[in-house]
């Protein structure tokens, strides 16, 4: 698994390529939480185009940063993830609770 | 043709582990009569009931054993059994419950998963002596019935 985060003004965008499995969760978990805890980061996108796969381990980390999000007034977007990713996610309800979009260029359309 | 065939594998309960279990269930599964989706929710499922094992039956630690035993029962069927020495469940019925987490850091979404995505869940436990997860399903839909 691999991580790219990038800070955009006071948005974190986060690109994951690979499995997010309990392996990456708390790696994840912790670069996340250290960029929004430097109080400088509000939004969040998390780009999953590169992800394979997701399991309950790695919708724990989105659904814990969603509750960061939120508490921060702050938006949460995930970007591109595949038909079979989106199935794990819908089924969780976590579309119901974070906007998800095909692409980053879709979010700065908005 | 009844096409009786199995794996069986054990492994310390270390994180890296279980992509490897799910890879390897579901590389076996390519034996019968499946999509790719559904290879898609075998992995998840093994995924769910190793992770389990790891953070709740054995707590993290490193040395325990986990034992996966996959078992083509037909054309269409599979049996997936996923076992542990670890610390048990004491309330089996509570651990089900959709949400319910014992860690208020996780989901609580895997034995959801296993319920959606499998015909059947069979779950024995012991406090102090392992838990086993049994996981059933059958590939024959109705749409591929049909092309039968």
């Amino acid at each position: 698994m691999e991580m790219e985060l990038r800070q955009i003004r006071n948005t974190l965008l986060v690109r994951i390529k690979g499995e997010m499995d309990m392996v990456i969760a708390d790696r994840l978990r912790k670069e996340i939480d250290r960029k929004l805890d430097g109080k400088k980061v509000i939004n969040l996108v998390i780009n999953m185009e590169k992800v394979t796969f997701i399991d309950s381990s790695g919708l724990g980390v989105i659904l814990g940063r969603y509750k960061k999000i939120s508490g921060l007034n702050g938006k949460m977007y995930i970007v591109g993830a595949s038909p079979s990713v989106s199935k794990i996610l819908m089924f969780s309800g976590i579309n119901k609770l974070i906007s998800m979009y095909n692409s980053e260029q879709d979010i700065v359309n908005i | 043709m009844n096409m009786k065939n199995y794996v069986r594998f054990e492994f310390p309960s270390t994180p890296e582990n279980v992509s490897f279990a799910r890879s390897c269930v579901a590389a076996f599964a390519t034996q019968i009569d499946c999509n790719l989706e559904e290879l898609e929710e075998i992995k998840l499922v093994v995924s769910e009931a190793v992770t389990n094992c790891i953070i709740h039956g054995y707590e993290n630690k490193p040395h325990g054993k986990i034992i996966v035993l996959a078992t083509i029962l037909d054309n269409h069927s599979m049996e997936i059994m996923i076992e542990d020495y670890g610390k048990g469940i004491t309330d089996i019925k509570q651990a089900m419950e959709a949400n319910f987490s014992t860690d208020p850091a996780r989901t609580g979404l895997g034995f959801t998963f296993m319920k959606s995505f499998m015909d059947d869940l069979d779950v024995q436990s012991q406090p102090g002596i392992g838990t086993s997860v049994k996981l059933t399903r059958c590939f024959l839909t109705k749409d591929k019935e049909a092309l039968a």
